[in-house]
């Protein structure tokens, strides 16, 4: 549990930061929470020259209401976003997924921007960024840019972000029907898997976190879905996966909760 | 100064521990908060391969790295002896030697092979991760099934197979019982590898001074005076000149009773480079290379009569010994074989144990150490054999207990006292009814949820160990006994020195309490010093809930004679005959005159100055006792739980758990409780969430907090406990040991509840949602 050693950096403004990324040329990390990056350098399996810490920049903190979207600043953590009325009344999934991560310590630390930089397959919030069609603003040298969830999350632990950008804020369109479920062995841990339902009438939006090398839609349900047969629709939840087998679970079992799991997110969503 | 008795914090009271003050403030200090000038901070390179030989060791880079003092391999590093085990059974047991660094060949990924001394941690893990070791891999061999395949490859190439050990025992009639049964019961039942996991890792400093050849080696260990003792042979010095020091102790649940490479190759590169050497443990290492429990699977067979009574069993455990022997390996199914009847007298047993060599981490002691182990096959067993019998299961139980106490089993252990039927009836009292639980079943059942109910009727082996039996029946180097000084101050204070060694067991308090009573000061007034080798004449430490029941009398035995003495000290000062003073709330007075008397601490101070001492009594009161028990102590109970499982995913949700416990007399009604929620939560942990996972090259796959679950309190459900009191004639306290009862109780009435839930006979732990989903989807009926 002994990194490498690294050199430390803090940017008061975000062009700071984007230059100090320059300055190390793709050898240097944003550090946010800290929660994601810190486990892997201790672990050795990431071994940056520079951390830029981001934790002192005010402009990426906050929640922003407009009358159909959330603006999400990058530095906001779980536990800011759990808590904010705004979220829980306009688009209840993220207050829910939020607050279901990891424990309190965290949440408390843990950052949207870091979670959603960081792409992990088996992380929450990717999946639900993706089943709301949300979408990441980053600025780099080259001036700012908005991605959609869908073009943002490439592979395992990959986005589309470039190395000298940052992400600055993550926007949501208000969902009110819209649920995500969860399953885990153990309260605080990671999703084994997860489905995040988006239901806008007779049409819903699917993604799924843990099955894959990055969060997935699931196509074949949204295809079936038309506001009423959730049991039916969601029996098309593995279709076309190959979820992998680790200690956690095998692939099948994967595939078995993934329509258990579409199902009950579906119910939830329409529910609300 | 008598204390009032509501005030009383003696014997019986739930006392507060005085531990836990410093320990939850942060002021407790553990071996990583030693700072000695000049220390050397130590990395290890660790196997990367279960089997392999070391053909080559590339030092010279990491030698040449800013901050490093040295790079020590196998070959650099001179030990008197190999690695230390204390266990021969049979007495003729091959012990391969295992240097503490590998030699030429490594036995299991993780196994030490070099280390890195540097002047801070981040230096050594740098200078560590440029050290280039070039190995030539050898076929390993993974699970017991592997290992006795005919023509597996051999863990160690000296011994002619892979079988370590083969323990038997059997009584006549066996065959004949079998043959006249009305029904046979046959299961094979396992107990999956797991590991301890403490809050606080492995850790150690040692101090090798080299110009007086003194070692001084802090560690978080359980036994400080075993590990001092080791450390002389192995080392090559002098015990005499060996100081071990266990300070705070973050937990160890079995893993730290023991002697390990890494504290043996500390010491000696401490004495290589001449200046003090700190290795903390990570705790990927901890999972990687301390070593793990259970790993045993068990055929087992029992044959009975339709009405229930347990004629016979057959019990063939096999041990997964892992690679090499640690401190206790083999003691642990040992102990498996002796009390594998369980709490039932049963006349006939035919039992062996197959010991054996795989390439994975050695198996030692964990919390409970042999006894979970059994208590699990014979628990999922009678179950089996009630659901053959169409019986229920506390009615199978209640007719093979054992009705009269003293009782010898099959076995030949004498279980001292006992009343099983008391604990049973007791649970049953406290669980719904049949009729109420059918009623919430199918209410249940309309959720989605499937309810389940189990109980376990345990009775365990606790206070080891009466040496001779130690020696005799167990095959153990040392023997059983402990050693406790009371010694009281000139102001009537008094400092216990216990042999006993406490990691979270909270014997600060006990004794103390133990004290008050005794000699009738107040507990505040008692300090208790443990795990120095320099201050206790010589202690075996703690394991085996052994603590109370041999380190707790020797206490109380010392305090006797300390109070003793003071009578005679207390007659010369009021002029009275010994026999004619009575003692109580602190004071001696005089039988009838109760004006006139002395207190406890004046008369400490005429004992100190020893002025006008009675003839032939010495000056001071300090007494130190070795107390040898007479025989092991036997708690038992009866423990019960219901589950809910989720049908469609299958996961299990834990939603009553009744404890109904008997140790005996209770020092510290609040400690016990605590000791049996910690019992009870582990057990649980391995009945659903944990187990040790090597992949088919002998890699640990489970090998972070991620993928190894261990359960939170989030998982782990209320817990009622409850007791009865059964003294034990084996100490004269009247106590038993509680600190692994939990462990061994909750497994099997976790598993039964779960089995009962999906109506098969039995399910290979952990009982994670994947095992118990594949479970319903064929059908539940395995
Ligand atoms: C014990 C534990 C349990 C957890 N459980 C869960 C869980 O159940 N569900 C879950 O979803 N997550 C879980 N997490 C992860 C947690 O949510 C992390 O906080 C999150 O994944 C990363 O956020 P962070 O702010 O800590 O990012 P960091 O660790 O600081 O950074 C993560 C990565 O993102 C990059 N990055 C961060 N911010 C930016 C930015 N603004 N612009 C560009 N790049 C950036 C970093 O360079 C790094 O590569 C858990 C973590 C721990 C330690």
């Amino acid at each position: 549990m002994i990194p490498q050693a690294f050199e430390y950096e803090q940017p008061s403004s975000v062009a700071d930061a984007i230059a100090m990324l320059g300055k190390h040329g793709g050898e240097a990390r944003v550090l946010a929470g800290g929660h994601s990056l810190l486990p892997m350098m201790k672990l050795r399996l990431a071994a940056p020259d520079a951390l830029i810490d981001i934790g002192r920049i005010a402009s990426l903190r906050g929640i922003t209401d407009t009358p159909d979207a959330i603006t999400i600043g990058a530095l906001t953590t779980h536990a800011e976003v759990a808590g904010a009325e705004v979220i829980a009344s306009g688009c209840p999934i993220l207050a829910e997924t939020a607050a279901g991560i990891g424990d309190l310590q965290v949440r408390n630390r843990g950052t949207i921007g870091g979670s959603i930089a960081n792409a992990d397959p088996h992380g929450d919030l990717p999946a639900v960024l993706l089943a709301l069609d949300g979408e990441a603003t980053a600025e780099g040298p080259n001036g700012r840019r908005t991605i959609a969830a869908a073009d943002l999350f490439v592979d395992y632990l990959q986005t589309s972000l470039s190395p000298d950008e940052i992400l600055t804020e993550v926007r949501v369109p208000k969902a009110s029907n819209s649920a995500y479920v969860k399953f885990n062995r153990r309260a605080q841990d990671w999703a084994i898997v997860g489905a995040a339902a988006v239901v806008h009438g007779s049409s819903a939006r699917i993604a799924l976190t843990g099955v894959g090398s990055k969060p997935v839609r699931a196509a074949a349900v949204e295809a079936a879905f038309d506001g009423s047969n959730t049991a039916e629709a969601a029996g098309h939840a593995a279709d076309g996966l190959d979820a992998p087998s680790d200690t956690a679970a095998s692939g099948e079992y994967r595939a078995h909760l993934a329509r258990v799991l579409v199902r009950r997110a579906l119910e939830a969503a329409m529910a609300r | 100064m008598a204390i009032a008795s509501e005030q009383s914090k003696g014997i019986g009271q739930a006392v507060h521990r005085k531990e836990d003050r410093k320990l939850l403030t942060g002021k407790g200090r553990y071996v990583d908060d030693l700072k000695l000038p000049g220390m050397q901070h130590m990395a290890i390179v660790r196997s990367t391969h279960a089997h392999a030989d070391i053909t080559a060791i590339e030092t010279s880079q990491a030698k040449a790295m800013p901050g490093v003092t040295a790079v020590l391999t196998g070959e650099d590093l001179e030990f008197a002896a190999g690695v230390p085990c204390a266990s021969n059974p049979t007495g003729e047991m091959v012990h391969p030697v295992r240097p503490p660094l590998a030699k030429g060949r490594v036995r299991h990924a993780g196994e030490p092979v070099a280390v890195v001394l540097a002047s801070d941690r981040y230096a050594a893990a740098d200078a560590a991760a440029m050290i280039e070791i070039s190995y030539s891999p050898l076929p390993a061999v993974v699970t017991p099934e592997e290992a006795l395949a005919d023509g597996a490859p051999r863990v160690h190439e000296e011994l002619d197979s892979n079988v370590a050990l083969v323990l038997a025992h059997s009584t006549d009639n066996v065959d004949d019982a079998f043959a006249k049964a009305d029904v046979v019961v046959k299961q094979t039942i396992r107990n999956q590898r797991l590991i301890h996991v403490p809050i606080e890792t492995r850790g150690v400093v040692a101090d090798w001074n080299t110009a007086s050849d003194e070692l001084t080696v802090h560690s978080s260990t359980q036994v400080p005076h075993f590990l001092r003792t080791f450390l002389a042979i192995v080392c090559g010095v002098s015990e005499a000149k060996v100081r071990a020091i266990a300070p705070d102790v973050g937990g160890g649940f079995g893993s730290k009773l023991n002697a390990y490479a890494e504290e043996f190759v500390a010491a000696a590169a401490s004495r290589k480079i001449g200046a003090p050497v700190k290795w903390i443990e990570e705790r990927s290492e901890a999972m990687l290379a301390t070593c793990h429990g259970r790993a045993q699977d068990a055929h087992m067979e029992l044959a009975a009569t339709t009405d229930g009574k347990v004629l016979a069993m057959r019990a063939h455990y096999v041990q997964d010994y892992g690679s090499y022997l640690q401190m206790l390996t083999p003691l642990i199914s040992q102990l498996t074989l002796l009390m594998s009847p369980g709490a039932y007298a049963i006349p006939e047993v035919d039992v062996t144990v197959t010991n054996v060599y795989t390439n994975t981490v050695p198996t030692d002691a964990l919390r409970g150490a042999g006894r979970p182990e059994a208590t699990h096959a014979i628990e999922r067993i009678m179950d089996i054999l009630a659901l053959e019998l169409g019986m229920s299961r506390t009615e199978v139980r209640r007719r093979n207990f054992p009705q009269e106490f003293p009782f010898t089993t099959a076995i030949g252990l004498m279980y001292d006292s006992g009343d099983y039927e008391g604990t049973l009836a007791k649970l049953l009292e406290l669980s719904d009814s049949k009729a109420d639980f059918e009623r919430r079943r199918q209410e249940a059942a309309a959720r989605g949820k499937r309810l389940g109910r189990g109980l376990s009727t345990y009775v365990e082996v606790c206070g080891f160990v009466p040496s001779d039996v130690a020696r005799s029946a167990l095959g153990l180097t040392p023997g059983g006994w402990e050693s406790s000084t009371v010694r009281m101050h000139p102001t009537g204070k008094v400092t216990v020195i216990t042999g006993t060694s406490p990691h979270g067991q909270g014997h600060a308090t006990s004794w103390s309490q133990i004290v008050e009573t005794e000699l009738g000061i107040p507990f505040d007034d008692v300090e208790v010093i443990h795990g120095d080798t320099a201050f206790a004449p010589y202690g075996l430490g703690t394991y085996g809930s052994r603590s109370l029941a041999v380190g707790g009398t020797a206490v109380h035995l010392a305090a006797t004679k300390v109070r003793e003495k003071a009578r005679l000290v207390a007659a010369q000062m009021l002029e009275a005959a010994a026999d004619d003073l009575e003692f109580s709330g602190g004071t001696f007075s005089v039988k009838g005159s109760p004006d006139k008397s002395v207190t406890m601490q004046e008369v400490a101070f005429r004992a100190w100055q020893a002025f006008e001492m009675p003839e032939g009594v010495t000056p001071g009161l300090d007494e130190t006792v070795f107390f040898d028990p007479p025989n092991c102590v036997f708690p038992f109970g009866a423990h019960g739980c219901e589950v809910e499982v989720d049908e469609e995913t299958g996961k299990v949700e834990i939603t009553s758990y009744i404890a109904v416990d008997d140790c005996g007399n209770v020092v510290n009604p609040m400690i016990v409780d605590g000791q049996v929620h910690g019992g009870v939560a582990h057990g649980i942990g391995q009945a659903l969430y944990e187990g040790a996972v090597y992949d088919a090259n002998g890699q640990l796959l489970t090998g972070s907090l991620v993928e190894y679950v261990i359960p939170s309190a989030v998982e782990i459900p209320s817990i009622q406990t409850h007791r009865t009191v059964t003294p034990s004639p084996t100490n004269p306290l009247g106590v038993k040991g509680i600190g692994e009862a939990g462990t061994i109780a909750s497994t099997p009435a976790v598993v039964g509840a779960v089995c009962h839930a999906l109506g098969v006979r039995d399910l290979d732990m952990p009982l994670q949602p994947e095992t118990v989903w594949r479970a319903m989807e064929k059908g539940g009926t395995a």
